[in-house]
């Protein structure tokens, strides 16, 4: 890459802002216009719209190159800079993509889950929640990472809360949740306070050219404690996971098919960024906080998180408490701080997030007929679903990990990384884990085909418009399996990236 | 056709068998039909591989690349090759016995049953032509997935207990410890390729050999290496051709057809053999085949003799690979052929006689062979192969693990053997004699009773076909020959 995209002169150069923009104008539109048709229309225009941007985003960095956009034309420090290196441009598409694959599954699953008189502000809190994560995403601003993280957890904790109508605990959930949350996003804007105080920018590149000039006083450290925790509560990493089991589970089944792919997966993203390219890897290994709190907290979670979903009896809560666990492996490649890890962990949040996508889809289409996904009003569902069920033991399969699904590439990248590194106790608490793994989903398979199902269901499967999206979801994890060439490269070059600093456009 | 074409023709066309089954569900005959005509069109293909290259190496077909310098990728070489004939030839005659039971004993769900049980031979023709381990491993594991369903066919909470028991082992050591071992070669030596003399070598010494020759030997747990043997006799809640052909044949086949590669191809027998690494597995193979023939006979259960019989003949096979010597591996190999034609024949005697006198235990069984006499004879020439006698196949390989034994100087593997031989001999033909001299209250004097002739021919068959491979014998001996590097 060269320096281009100071002066923006064509509408391609306007794609770092467009992919935030076009959702952000969504909103309001739909509120405007008040009419369910048509806000889904817009809604869904927008996304596929941010999914064609995202992917023309990803084709120019994929190799490795940074584009700098300077909003309004101001340069940073002083104006507002995105940024967009192949490490985000991977998390733009898979948020773009995933938010778009859902809204044609939403428009079936919220006519059963939300009243009708809600469905305009379901879109309008969607598109909100989408941009939030783009923006958090795609911005280089420490101060507008905050902004659109307020603008995604506000926007969440209304969709979350419009699970009511199918249970009332889904307002506690919420409740919950906007107070963790809220937690979260203070301790992350004192975090950003105290950078500020000690730098004097909120430019991420300024402020880690800053540090690595004259090191780390103990304002900065300081800071950096306080956006670990913030953006811990919302990575949910173990224990900082307390809202996510509820928030899941009580959502709607649309709204939770979204928040798993993707809120989680922006968020360890923001961390990664703060982790490598605001504070430099070096000041990390002093800190030492990588490997004397995140490995074994990441450990403990793959183990007890797991350990929690054996022992579910609800689908939903059982997913929820999985994703826990496998927040875990990607926090463990990220703790192996070499290419292979780091690569392993934005492999395996990509992977990961598309089989959740697929497995909470599948959970709503189940949810249709059975009222509820405890096993057992989900019980022979084999013989009521089939298409639905097998699309569960596909998507299932990848959870675990076995060979020919995406879940697999990921697993193997972390083991072979701590193989080269020699640490094998974590190569053998990754595979152990995963055999956790195996229980918890061979549980449901055996409910689902091994158990009879409930008197007076007969054979009938979802409407189209759900059973596809979850399908592609589903073959997405199996063609992800196989062809790693997308996800591996685009992630080797941002593990690259991310600890060795990118080739640079932009000029620093 | 061309090699290639006809390599992906045998995975292809049983999946297609599988679709098919699913969407026929309703046509019972032409579905069978269907099944069968896919079955013999397999075999076609193998049989077309074989006469286009012998018992040369093929280089790699490479479908597509996962990861840099890893594919999925096939070739043929004459281990596989032999293994892809047992199994296609085998799933001709297991599919006929197969309609014959599943109709006979009033089962459900065909359709699910052949489906499940074609993809599963799909699988099994992957793996046999893999070029690499993780192309195999993909293979292995789609095996263990697609006979879930088979072994859990009968939907009772045994049934159901036996699965768990299955894929948890199965699946389990797959994850835990062969997944690691393959990684770990991978970035030890940076290919997975199956090479003549191994790719180990000067990679990893000391320690790390037996190590990994661990994870490998246990991670294998299709192999039923004690102590991970559990999931055979679990899987024998299956119906009976599925514990004839996957649990006989097909699936133990691929656990010791795959101990076999990553001896010949990974660690390479040479490197085995300097290091020493394989000695303790050796011992360990030794303690399964006495333990398992010793549980054999104290087993009522007929299937559940048989499935610790094949234990126990399994260890015979990692045993000749543990012996590090040409002789030993040869002899795993020819073994692979010999066992699977004589147990495949025992599993579908016991299948007849389940559904036609509905007995399962061999106590119960006193006097049956008079009354179904080419059965028991079809039976008792499976055993004496098994057990090693001549003019029967099993004898050839029996011949070369002793062989090879001696090579090493290993006088007590010698012994192992031969207690062994005493052993089976002990547990197989009492179950023999009791059919044609003991005598029964609830049995009628007289008459014969009458099987169904889809029902005994094809165990008559693979009788035969126990006789036959022992004139064969050698002539598979020189087939499989270059696997171990020697020339013709």
């Amino acid at each position: 890459m060269s320096e281009q995209a100071h002066v923006a002169r064509t509408l391609a150069d306007h794609l770092p802002i467009l992919v935030v923009l076009v959702p952000f104008l969504a909103a309001p539109m739909i509120v405007l216009l008040g009419s369910r048709i048509l806000a889904w229309i817009i809604a869904f225009s927008a996304s596929l719209t941010t999914v064609f941007i995202a992917i023309l985003l990803l084709l120019q960095v994929h190799e490795g190159g940074v584009i700098s956009y300077h909003i309004g034309g101001w340069a940073p420090p002083m104006g507002i800079e995105y940024r967009i290196d192949a490490a985000n441009a991977i998390v733009l598409l898979l948020i773009a993509a995933i938010g778009t694959i859902v809204l044609p599954y939403a428009v079936r699953s919220i006519r059963h889950e939300i009243d009708q008189k809600h469905h305009t502000l379901f879109y309008t809190a969607y598109m909100l929640c989408f941009t939030g994560l783009l923006g958090m995403v795609a911005t280089g601003d420490a101060f507008n990472v905050f902004v659109f993280l307020e603008i995604s957890s506000l926007s969440t904790y209304v969709l979350v809360a419009m699970g009511a109508k199918a249970d009332k605990r889904a307002l506690s959930a919420a409740y919950n949740y906007l107070i963790m949350g809220t937690i979260g996003a203070t301790f992350f804007v004192i975090g950003i306070g105290f950078l500020y105080a000690g730098t004097g920018t909120l430019n991420m590149a300024d402020i880690a050219s800053y540090i690595s000039a004259n090191g780390a006083d103990r304002t900065i450290k300081t800071a950096f404690a306080f956006i670990m925790v913030g953006m811990g509560l919302k990575v949910a990493i173990f224990p900082l996971h307390q809202w996510l089991p509820n928030a899941y589970t009580y959502a709607p089944s649309a709204v939770t098919s979204f928040l798993a792919a993707t809120a989680t997966k922006a968020a360890i993203y923001v961390l990664l960024r703060f982790m490598f390219s605001v504070f430099q890897p070096d000041f990390l290994f002093e800190m030492n906080a990588i490997k004397g709190i995140m490995l074994p907290l990441a450990l403990v979670a793959m183990f007890v998180a797991s350990l929690i979903a054996v022992f579910q009896t609800d689908f939903k809560r059982m997913l929820a408490y999985s994703s826990i666990a496998q927040i875990g492996y990607i926090l463990v490649g990220i703790a192996l701080l070499s290419t292979t890890g780091l690569s392993g962990a934005i492999v395996h949040l990509f992977n990961h997030g598309i089989t959740k996508a697929a497995l909470f889809m599948a959970v709503g289409i189940l949810v249709l007929r059975s009222g509820s996904s405890f096993y057992a009003r989900i019980a022979g569902m084999g013989k009521i679903m089939p298409f639905t069920s097998f699309a569960i033991v596909l998507a299932g399969l990848s959870l675990i990990g076995v060979p020919g699904t995406a879940g697999f590439i990921s697993k193997w990248i972390l083991v072979q990384a701590a193989i080269e590194q020699g640490w094998w106790p974590i190569a053998l608490a990754i595979v152990a884990s995963s055999l956790l793994a195996v229980i918890y989903v061979w549980k449901v398979v055996e409910v689902l085909y091994m158990k009879q199902p409930a008197e007076g269901l007969t054979r009938k499967e979802a409407p189209l418009s759900m059973l596809v999206p979850m399908w592609i979801m589903t073959l997405a994890t199996i063609w992800f399996g196989f062809d790693t060439d997308l996800a591996l490269t685009a992630a080797r070059s941002a593990a690259d990236g991310l600890l060795n600093g990118f080739t640079m456009a932009g000029g620093h | 056709m061309d090699t290639n074409t006809a390599i992906l023709l045998t995975m292809i066309i049983p999946a297609a068998a599988a679709a098919g089954n699913l969407l026929l569900r309703n046509h019972a005959n032409l579905r069978d039909w269907m099944t069968l005509s896919a079955a013999v069109a397999t075999f076609s293909c193998v049989l077309v591989i074989l006469s286009n290259v012998g018992s040369s190496t093929t280089t790699a077909y490479e479908l597509f690349e996962v990861f840099p310098g890893l594919s999925i990728a096939f070739n043929v070489e004459p281990l596989g090759l032999m293994f892809a004939i047992i199994a296609s030839g085998l799933w001709i005659l297991t599919h006929i016995y197969g309609v014959g039971y599943m109709r006979g004993n009033k089962e459900e769900h065909h359709a699910r049953f052949f489906a499940s049980f074609s993809l599963a031979i799909s699988a099994v023709m992957g793996l046999a032509f893999s070029s690499n381990m993780f192309t195999l491993f993909l293979f292995y594991e789609i095996i263990t997935l697609s006979t879930y369903p088979l072994v859990t066919h009968k939907g009772t909470p045994e049934a159901l207990r036996g699965g768990r028991t299955y894929l948890g082992i199965l699946m389990g050591t797959s994850i835990a410890l062969l997944l690691v071992g393959i990684v770990w070669t991978y970035t030890a030596t940076g290919t997975l390729d199956f090479t003549q003399g191994g790719i180990l070598q000067g990679h990893i010494s000391g320690w790390m050999v037996p190590v990994m020759l661990g994870l490998y030997a246990f991670g294998i747990g299709k192999a039923a290496l004690m102590p991970f043997h559990r999931w055979l006799p679990a899987a024998m809640v299956a119906p009976t051709p599925v514990s004839a052909l996957l649990h006989a044949v097909a699936v133990v086949k691929a656990g010791v057809f795959t101990m076999l590669k990553v001896g010949i191809y990974i660690f390479g027998i040479d490197f085995l053999a300097e290091t020493g690494a394989s000695e303790w597995l050796m011992w360990l193979a030794a303690y399964s085949i006495i333990a398992a023939s010793i549980v054999a006979m104290t087993k009522d259960n007929l299937k559940a003799r048989l499935a610790y019989s094949t234990i126990s003949q399994l260890s015979y096979i990692t045993l000749g690979m543990a012996l590090a010597t040409s002789m030993g591996a040869l002899g795993g190999g020819v073994h692979i052929a010999m066992h699977a034609m004589g147990k495949i024949t025992l599993f579908m005697c016991a299948g007849v006689i389940y559904v036609v006198t509905h007995k399962t235990n061999v106590s119960q069984m006193n006097g049956l062979g008079r009354k179904m006499p080419i059965v028991y004879i079809s039976f008792l020439v499976a055993a004496l192969s098994i057990i090693g006698l001549p003019p029967l196949g099993g004898s050839v390989s029996k011949h070369l693990l002793l062989v090879g034994a001696a090579d090493t100087g290993q006088q007590i593997m010698y012994w192992v053997l031969m207690l062994s031989s005493v052993l089976n001999i002990v547990y197989l033909l009492t179950i023999v004699g009791r059919g044609f001299f003991a005598t029964s209250d609830d049995l009628q004097a007289g008459e014969a009773i009458k099987v169904p002739l889809l029902l005994w021919v094809p165990p008559a068959l693979t009788a035969a076909g126990c006789v036959v491979l022992f004139f064969y014998g050698h002539g598979l001996e020189q087939f499989l020959m270059p696997i171990v590097g020697a020339a013709h």
